[in-house]
C-alpha cells in the first residue's frame, strides 16, 4: 500500500447545527412595533414636517405620516421575510440587510415622532448632532482598539477622556490659547495610560480592576481640583477657550454632507485622520503586525525577538494619549470650562462601540456613530416635543448599547491574549 | 556552523533541570536529543535559544563563546527553533507569520509582495506547497509545522532545533518530515532533533545523545537497538511489550449509537459515531490530536450534551444524565489533561484519592469528612499503586507526573467500575510508570470491565488494544483488529479507510 497520495473521502456529513432564529425573530418583533406603534397609531390625515439644510438654503417639506410609516413597515416586513428565508436555507445574510432594516425602522420612528407637531424634523441637525456626540466615542474606541490589540484591556478610557478634558481646559485657560489646551489633552491621557501599563503589564494586576480604579482616581482627583482650585480662581483656571471652526474650502459646500462633515474644528479633522491611519497601520504596517502579535500570541512574538512587555507599555500609553485627545472635545472643542465628571460614562460606551465594531477601527466608528445617533435622538426629539418621558430618552443610548453588544458579540473574536499578563 | 554546549546548567529553584550538559552539534548533522518527558531536553533548547538564562556553562559557535539574552540574538547567530507548541499567530497569514520580527517594508507599510516571494522561494527549495496568503489557523498542523520551518529558514538558520516535532503528526506526515529533515541536512543545515520516540531516532539521526534527569547519560549511534536506547533513556532494562491474553468473548456493555455533536458555531465535532464495547475488552481510540477524541470522551462523561444519538451502558441511557449520575453509574474517567481536569494540585494526595467520592459514605457523614477513613484509604491505595510520595498529606503538586497519574488511576480504579474511560493515560509519564499503568489497565480489563483508551501514541494503542477505532474529523474511519499494520493505521488517521481503498482497486 503506497503512502504517497492520500485521497480524502468526501465528507458525507449530515450533522448540522441547529438554526439560529435570533435575528429573524428580532426583525419580526421590530416590524410589529413599527406597524402598530408607528404606522397604525397615527391618523391618516396627519403630516410630518421635515427640514433639510443643504448648506445654501433650508428646504422644508412634509410627508403623510401614516403612509410613510406604513411604507417603511412594508419594506421591513419584506426584509424580515428575506432574512427568514436566508436563515432557513442556512445562508449568510448580507450586511446591507440589517442596515436597511434599521434605516426603515428609524425613519418610521422619526416620522411618527414628529407627526402632527408644529416643529419639523431637522435632518441636518440630527446628523450634525450625531457626529458631534460621536467624537469622544470614536477617540475612545480608537484608544480601545490600540490597547486591546496589543493585549491590554483599557477600561480606563473614561478616566483618560476626563483627564484630557481637564488638562485641556486648564492649560487653555492658563494660556488663553485653546491650541495649547488641545496639545495638553493627550499628555494627560498618556499619563493615565502609563499608570494602566505600569500596573497591568509590570505588576500583572487584573486589567479591568486597574481600569476601574483609575477611572475612580481621575474622577476624584479632577473633582477635587474643580471644587477647590478651579472654583476659587475661576478667572485663572476656568476661562473657557474655544477651538475655531475651520470650514474646509470646497468640501464644506457639498449639499447636506458638507456642513455636517467639513464645517468642523480641527479636533474632528484629526479624528478622521486618526481613524484612516489606524485602520491601515493596524493591519498593514510593521508596527501593527508586531503589536497585534503581542496581543494574539505573545510567546510567539517573543520567540521572533519582539519585546512583548515593552511593546505593550508603549502602545498602552499611545492608546491613553488618543483617548486623552478625545477628552479635549468636552472642553476646548466646545468652548466650555471643565465641569465635574463631564465625560459622563462616554468612555464605557466607547469601549462598547469598539467591541460592537469587532475590534477594528472601521467597525468601531460605525458603532460609535450608532451610539452617537441614539444619544442625539433625545435632544432632537425633546425639541420637537414627543410625549415620551425624557428619563426614558436618556436611557436610550445605554439600552441600545446593551442590546447591540449582546446581539453581536461572539461573531468576532477579540485578540486571543487580551488581559493576560506575559510573564516571559 | 558547529554548535557546542559546555557544562550548561539550568536550575528552577532547587530543581536542577539541566546539570552540566555537554553537547556538540557538527555541521550538516542530525543530532537526536533523546530523553523521557521531563528529562530536560526542552529546557536545554530554550536555554540555547535564549528563552531561559543559563545558571552556568557556555555556548560556543564555531569555537567562539556566545551569550544570548533573548531569542532575537540566537536567531541572529543562526539558530532557529520549531517549538513543540507552534509559535504562529493563528489570525495572521503565512507570509505575515514568516516575516514577523524582520518585516520587509516599503514606506510605512509592510511589503507583502516581498514577504510572499520569500515564502515561495523557500517552499520551492523543499517542495512545500504552502499558500503565502492562507490564514495559519485554517491550515492543518502538518502544514503549520512547515510554516514554522520556513520561518526559521527565512532567518538563515544554520542550526534548526525541532522540539518534539512528530507529536502532532500522522505516521505519513512524520515520514514526510523525516524526508524534509534529510533535505535540510543535505543543504547544509544542522538539526537538533528532540524526541522520546525511539523509532524516529533510529530512522533519521546521525548521532544520539541521551538525557536522563537533566544529565547526559550517554551517546549512541542510530544502529543501537530500541531496547538499548530505551534502557539508556530510563536507566534500567525495560520491557516495551505489554503482556496480555486475548480478550474473552463476552456480552456488549456499552453501546454508542449515532452520537453527534455540533457546537454553537455550526462546527461538527462528532459525526454519527457508532460503536460498542464488550465486557473485558479494551477499545483503543487512535487518531491525531484534535479529531474529536476530547469531545467524544466529554460526551461520554456528560460534560458535553450531544446534539443527537444515544449512549447506553448495560441498557441504561446515559445521555441527559449529569456527570455526577454518570460517575455513580460506575464510569471511571482518566482525563487527558491530568493537571487541569484530573486533580487539584494544592490538595493532598489523600484528598485527591477521593475527589469524586467525597460526598457520600464511607468518606463523609452528614457533610463532615471522615478523615480517618480517607487517610486509611489513601494509605492502602498508595501502597497498591506504588505511588512514590513522602506522605499522603503531601500536596499533589509535589509528585512527579507519573506518580500523579498513578493517584488519578488509583482513585478511578478504587471502586467497582462498569466502564473505564482513560484518555492519554500515559501522557507525560515516565517509562517506568507507563509499564505499571498499562498493567493496571489490562488487569481491570481482565476483571471484566469494558475499557476505552484514547491515545495519540500509536505504540500505546497497539500495545493495549483488543480492537482499534481510528478517529478523523469527528468520525470513526473504521474499527480494526489489534494486528493492523502501522501504515494502515496511519492512512486511517489521515481519513482513508484502507478496506474501501482496496475494494476500489
Amino acid at each position: 500500500m503506497s503512502a504517497q497520495t492520500i485521497e480524502l473521502p468526501a465528507m458525507d456529513s449530515k450533522a448540522l447545527a441547529p438554526i439560529n432564529w435570533k435575528f429573524p425573530i428580532i426583525y419580526g418583533i421590530l416590524a410589529v412595533i413599527s406597524l402598530v406603534g408607528f404606522g397604525l397609531s397615527v391618523g391618516g390625515d396627519v403630516w410630518s414636517g421635515i427640514s433639510v439644510n443643504t448648506g445654501f438654503s433650508r428646504i422644508q417639506f412634509a410627508v403623510p405620516s401614516q403612509v410613510t410609516a406604513l411604507v417603511c413597515t412594508v419594506i421591513e416586513i419584506g426584509l424580515g421575510i428575506w432574512a427568514w428565508q436566508l436563515t432557513a436555507a442556512r445562508k449568510k445574510t448580507p450586511v446591507g440587510l440589517p442596515l436597511g432594516f434599521g434605516f426603515c425602522f428609524v425613519v418610521a420612528f422619526l416620522v411618527r415622532a414628529v407627526a402632527g407637531s408644529e416643529q419639523s424634523l431637522q435632518v441636518t441637525g440630527l446628523l450634525q448632532g450625531t457626529l458631534f456626540l460621536s467624537v469622544p466615542l470614536i477617540f475612545g474606541a480608537m484608544a480601545g482598539c490600540v490597547c486591546e490589540h496589543v493585549g491590554v484591556i483599557n477600561v480606563a478610557i473614561e478616566g483618560q477622556l476626563l483627564a484630557g478634558a481637564f488638562l485641556a481646559a486648564v492649560v487653555g485657560s492658563l494660556t488663553l490659547n485653546p491650541w495649547l489646551g488641545l496639545l495638553a489633552a493627550p499628555v494627560a491621557g498618556a499619563l493615565v495610560g502609563a499608570l494602566l501599563a505600569l500596573f497591568a503589564v509590570r505588576y500583572w494586576v487584573d486589567h479591568i480592576i486597574v481600569g476601574v480604579v483609575l477611572n475612580v482616581l481621575v474622577t476624584g482627583f479632577t473633582s477635587y481640583l474643580f471644587s477647590t482650585v478651579l472654583s476659587e480662581h475661576k478667572d485663572v483656571f476656568a476661562v473657557p477657550t474655544v477651538l475655531p471652526t475651520l470650514p474646509i474650502p470646497g468640501l464644506s459646500l457639498i449639499p447636506v454632507l458638507g456642513p455636517v462633515l467639513f464645517n468642523q474644528n480641527v479636533l474632528v479633522y484629526i479624528m478622521y485622520a486618526a481613524v484612516v491611519v489606524l485602520q491601515i497601520m493596524l493591519y498593514r504596517s510593521r508596527w501593527g503586525l508586531r503589536m497585534r502579535a503581542c496581543g494574539e500570541h505573545p510567546k510567539a512574538a517573543d520567540t521572533v525577538g519582539i519585546k512583548v512587555n515593552a511593546t505593550r507599555v508603549r502602545n498602552t500609553i499611545l492608546g491613553g494619549a488618543i483617548a486623552g485627545l478625545g477628552g479635549a472635545f468636552f472642553t476646548v472643542a466646545n468652548g466650555l470650562a471643565f465641569g465635574k465628571e463631564m465625560s459622563a460614562g462616554r468612555g464605557y460606551i466607547a469601549l462598547a462601540a469598539m467591541i460592537l465594531g469587532g475590534w477594528s477601527p472601521r467597525g468601531a466608528v460605525a458603532a460609535a456613530l450608532l451610539f452617537g445617533f441614539a444619544d442625539n435622538l433625545q435632544n432632537a426629539l425633546s425639541v420637537v416635543g414627543v410625549g415620551i418621558p425624557s428619563q426614558f430618552m436618556l436611557m436610550a443610548p445605554y439600552l441600545i448599547t446593551i442590546f447591540a453588544v449582546a446581539g453581536f458579540v461572539g461573531k468576532v473574536r477579540p485578540p486571543a491574549q487580551e488581559g493576560q499578563p506575559y510573564k516571559g | 556552523m558547529k554548535l557546542e554546549l559546555r557544562a550548561v546548567t539550568k536550575k528552577f529553584g532547587s530543581f536542577v533541570a539541566n546539570d552540566a550538559i555537554d553537547l556538540v552539534v557538527e555541521p550538516g548533522q542530525i543530532h537526536a536529543l533523546l530523553g523521557e518527558n521531563g528529562a530536560g531536553k526542552s529546557t536545554l533548547m530554550n536555554v540555547l535559544y535564549g528563552l531561559y538564562a543559563a545558571d552556568g556553562g557556555q555556548i560556543l559557535i564555531d569555537g567562539e563563546p556566545v551569550h544570548f539574552s533573548g531569542p532575537g540574538q540566537a536567531m541572529a547567530a543562526g539558530i532557529g527553533m520549531v517549538h513543540q507548541h507552534f509559535m504562529l499567530i493563528p489570525v495572521f497569514t503565512v507570509a505575515e507569520n514568516v516575516v514577523l520580527g524582520h518585516e520587509p517594508t516599503s514606506g510605512a507599510l509592510i511589503n507583502l509582495d516581498e514577504a510572499r516571494q520569500l515564502v515561495r522561494d523557500i517552499s520551492a527549495r523543499f517542495g512545500f506547497e504552502v499558500d503565502p496568503d492562507a490564514l495559519v489557523e485554517e491550515l492543518p498542523v502538518g502544514i503549520q509545522q512547515r510554516v514554522e520551518i520556513i520561518k526559521a529558514l527565512s532567518r538563515d538558520a544554520e542550526v534548526l532545533i525541532l522540539d518534539e516535532p512528530t507529536a502532532v503528526l500522522t505516521p505519513q506526515e512524520t515520514d514526510e518530515l523525516m524526508g524534509i529533515m534529510r533535505d535540510l541536512k543535505q543543504q547544509g543545515t544542522s538539526i537538533v532533533f528532540i524526541t522520546h520516540k525511539l523509532r524516529e531516532v533510529q530512522e533519521v539521526a546521525d548521532t544520539i545523545t541521551v538525557i536522563r534527569h537533566g544529565k547526559v547519560v550517554g551517546t549512541a549511534l542510530p544502529t543501537a537497538s530500541q531496547e538499548e536506547l530505551a534502557s539508556l533513556m530510563v536507566g534500567r532494562a525495560v520491557d516495551l511489550k505489554v503482556d496480555k491474553d486475548a480478550a474473552r468473548e463476552a456480552e456488549v456493555a456499552l453501546r454508542v449509537a449515532d452520537l453527534t455533536l455540533v457546537d454553537h458555531s455550526g462546527l461538527t465535532l462528532l459525526d454519527h459515531i457508532t460503536f460498542d464495547v464488550k465486557r473485558g475488552e479494551i477499545l483503543a481510540i487512535a487518531g491525531v490530536q484534535g479529531n474529536g477524541q476530547t469531545e467524544l470522551t466529554e460526551a461520554l462523561m456528560g460534560l458535553r450534551k450531544p446534539t443527537a444519538g444515544s449512549i447506553t451502558l448495560d441498557g441504561d441511557e446515559l445521555v441527559g444524565k449529569s456527570v455526577r449520575q454518570i460517575i455513580d453509574a460506575g464510569v471511571g474517567f482518566v482525563p487527558e489533561d491530568r493537571s487541569r481536569d484530573g486533580m487539584v494540585a494544592s490538595f493532598s494526595v489523600a484528598e485527591n484519592m477521593v475527589l469524586d467520592q467525597i460526598g457520600h459514605d464511607p468518606f463523609s457523614h452528614g457533610g463532615a469528612l471522615a478523615m480517618a477513613t480517607i487517610a486509611e484509604h489513601a494509605t492502602t491505595q498508595v501502597e497498591q499503586f506504588d505511588v512514590r510520595t513522602g506522605s499522603i498529606e503531601a500536596p499533589m503538586s509535589s509528585l512527579s507526573g507519573g506518580n500523579q497519574q498513578k493517584v488519578v488511576l488509583a482513585r478511578e480504579l478504587s471502586r467497582e467500575l462498569r466502564l473505564l474511560l482513560a484518555s492519554q493515560p500515559t501522557r507525560g509519564v515516565d517509562v517506568g510508570s507507563i509499564e505499571f499503568i498499562h498493567e493496571r489497565i489490562v488487569a481491570e480489563r481482565d476483571k471484566g470491565t469494558p475499557v476505552i483508551i484514547v491515545s495519540t501514541e500509536l505504540d500505546e494503542v497497539t500495545a493495549l488494544a483488543d480492537r482499534i477505532a481510528v478517529m478523523y474529523r469527528g468520525r470513526f474511519v473504521g474499527i480494526v483488529g489489534p494486528d493492523t499494520s502501522r501504515s494502515d493505521l496511519g492512512l486511517m488517521m489521515a481519513g482513508v479507510d484502507p478496506n474501501n481503498k482496496e475494494e476500489q482497486r
